[in-house]
């Protein structure tokens, strides 16, 4: 495994030392410095990272395009002729105006609307309007050479029918970035299969992005926020299942199984937990009557690539998750709820409502909306406090119990590795 | 006089006068009679314009019986945690768009826009979503209820969570 090397060039002021605790303790400032944001773009969304860009099944013909951003930066994602995916920035080489401005559509190449400068499906600058000016004058220069000019092209690498695309030469082949236990998983869920889009919604978020990934890393806070999943069994510490935490720490999974002997032990009735409320019953639990579609016995996989992107599999609700920052304290996520090809039509009555579980109303994950809220209102005045990560340790490696923030300091480990911190 | 013969003005009248009282019960913080303004065998769900033209079918919420409707208000009174707000809706006029007589009443498919205003505990009134309701009114003389309501939402975006139904 390559080790991602530290930023030594990008200069934070002395106030912005992490803390000597290392991955235990986190500094509120993360959350809410303005500059720290602006360098997590060249730093880290432009750095030797890997982001999610769109599915290959959502542009399945040549010319089909989808727009979306690496960070902040907006990126056209399109199949070519020859078939292959090309991501480049959604931006002219002229002046700087989008190129695409639907979110999706088919092109035989894009055009700026500006001055109709026009580009390739690779991202190639093929023409510029009034290039050798109009009857004779003006014009551009004949030394102007469009092969010098265009947006800049991203590395594309494709894993299961997910695209993830990278600015940096620096960024690990994608099999090396995610290690051979993330992509099996991915594998387990996606693998050998066509996935359908079942539709899409976007959240924002209204705190600073890395607090969505810690929440989605924490594996403590699953079943004390979220009552709906421990009451029905769905996701308790106590169940069957574990975490596992790749070795640049920045990539994920937790998972569990239903353990009906487990629905009721002495450690959850001990810590008086709102969520222990057995009284709560459902009118209609055919919502919770899903059909086994893995045969290992895991209802819970919840999936996380450094830096914004998690695949998720509750029961039969199966989503990706885009984690887009906006501003320091803006951030969206973007659901996309999936379906397979091959679903029968009450395979696919289950998926939606089983997407109740998710999604911004969702019974599992509204609070998760939230609780990112909270904590960047709760630090409005705490640049200089610190987070406590000391759930389970102070390292960041696989466990098998869930009672632990090791991915959490996982993320951590792997932020501080790319932005030099 | 039965409501297969009913006048369209009067079918209109039972149709608004239907969403004047919904948007009363979700507004007054009355959630648990919510679900009675459904049938039995129903389907509710909340959607965006975009997933709506491409024939998407999930939904933001989803269910297709009234017992669902029940357990949504069950889990945002004992389970969910979010921040006290309330909303106010403000309901257009339905355009009915065709209507089926049924033996004991009529069958009323029908669109009707709708604004939310979302109130939070601590003061900002924003404007939370609007859109079109695209129902399926069972009208009857004794009752109106709806079969189906497909919230479309204009945008794709949800500010932060949807707790309360639209």
């Amino acid at each position: 495994m390559s080790t991602v090397v530290p930023n030594e060039t990008h200069a934070f002021p002395s106030e912005r030392a992490w803390p000597d605790e290392g991955l235990t303790r986190i500094p509120y400032w993360v959350f809410s410095d303005a500059e720290v944001h602006a360098a997590e773009q060249t730093e880290l969304f432009e750095g030797p990272t890997w982001s999610y860009c769109c599915l290959t099944e959502e542009i399945p013909n040549p010319g089909d395009y989808r727009t979306t951003f690496v960070g902040k930066m907006p990126v056209i994602v399109v199949r070519d002729r020859d078939g292959a995916i090309n991501v480049f920035e959604n931006r002219c080489a002229h002046r700087g105006a989008l190129l695409a401005l639907d979110t999706q559509g088919n092109a035989k190449g894009f055009s700026c609307v500006y001055h109709a400068w026009n580009y390739d499906l690779h991202g190639n600058l093929k023409g510029v309007a009034f290039k050798n000016g109009v009857k004779g004058a003006g014009g551009m220069p004949e030394r102007f050479c469009m092969e010098d000019h265009g947006p800049r092209k991203l590395r594309v690498a494709i894993v299961c029918g997910l695209i993830f695309a990278s600015v940096s030469d620096a960024a690990p082949e994608i099999a090396e970035y995610l290690g051979a236990e993330i992509v099996a998983k991915i594998e387990r869920v996606l693998g050998g299969r066509t996935p359908v889009v079942l539709g899409r919604f976007t959240q924002s978020l209204p705190n600073n992005w890395k607090l969505y990934m810690e929440n989605v890393k924490d594996s403590y806070h699953a079943s004390i926020l979220h009552l709906f999943f421990t009451t029905f069994g769905l996701n308790r510490l106590s169940q069957r299942g574990g975490i596992i935490v790749d070795a640049s720490g920045g990539n994920h999974v937790s998972y569990s199984a239903i353990d009906h002997s487990a629905r009721r032990d002495s450690d959850y009735a001990k810590q008086n937990i709102r969520s222990e409320d057995a009284s709560y019953k459902l009118a209609d639990p055919s919502m919770l009557d899903g059909f086994d579609e893995y045969h290992d016995g895991v209802t819970l996989q919840i999936l996380s690539v450094f830096p914004g992107f998690v695949l998720q599999q509750i029961q039969n609700a199966i989503a990706v998750r885009q984690i887009l920052p906006r501003d320091v304290d803006r951030t969206d996520l973007h659901w996309t709820y999936l379906g397979f090809a091959d679903d029968t039509e009450a395979q696919r009555r289950t998926r939606l409502k089983q997407g109740n579980l998710v999604g911004p109303a969702g019974f599992v994950s509204m609070e998760d909306g939230c609780v990112g809220g909270f904590v960047q209102r709760g630090i409005a005045a705490a640049s200089g406090e610190r987070a406590v990560l000391e759930m389970g340790g102070a390292l960041a490696e696989s466990t098998e119990t869930r009672a632990t923030e090791t991915s959490v300091r996982g993320f951590w480990k792997k932020y501080r590795a790319v932005m030099g911190l | 006089m039965s409501v297969a013969t009913v006048n369209d003005a009067d079918l209109l009248a039972r149709i608004a006068h239907l969403n004047a009282a919904y948007a009363r019960c979700i507004d007054s913080g009355n959630l648990a009679a919510w679900p009675a303004f459904f049938a039995d065998s129903c389907l509710y769900t909340i959607t965006s314009a975009d997933n709506y033209a491409q024939g998407l079918p999930a939904g933001l919420m989803y269910a297709d019986t009234r017992g669902m409707l029940v357990d949504r208000v069950s889990a945002l009174a004992e389970a969910n945690i979010y921040e006290r707000h309330t909303y106010r809706h403000v309901i257009g006029m339905p355009f009915v768009l065709d209507r089926i007589a049924e033996r004991d009443g009529a069958r009323v498919t029908c669109e009707t826009p709708f604004l939310v205003v979302r109130i939070m505990r601590d003061g900002p009134s924003e404007i939370f979503a609007s859109g079109c309701y695209r129902d399926v009114a069972i009208v009857t003389d004794d009752a109106a209820l709806f079969a189906e309501r497909v919230v479309v939402c204009d945008s794709t975006r949800i500010d932060t969570l949807l707790a309360l139904p639209l």
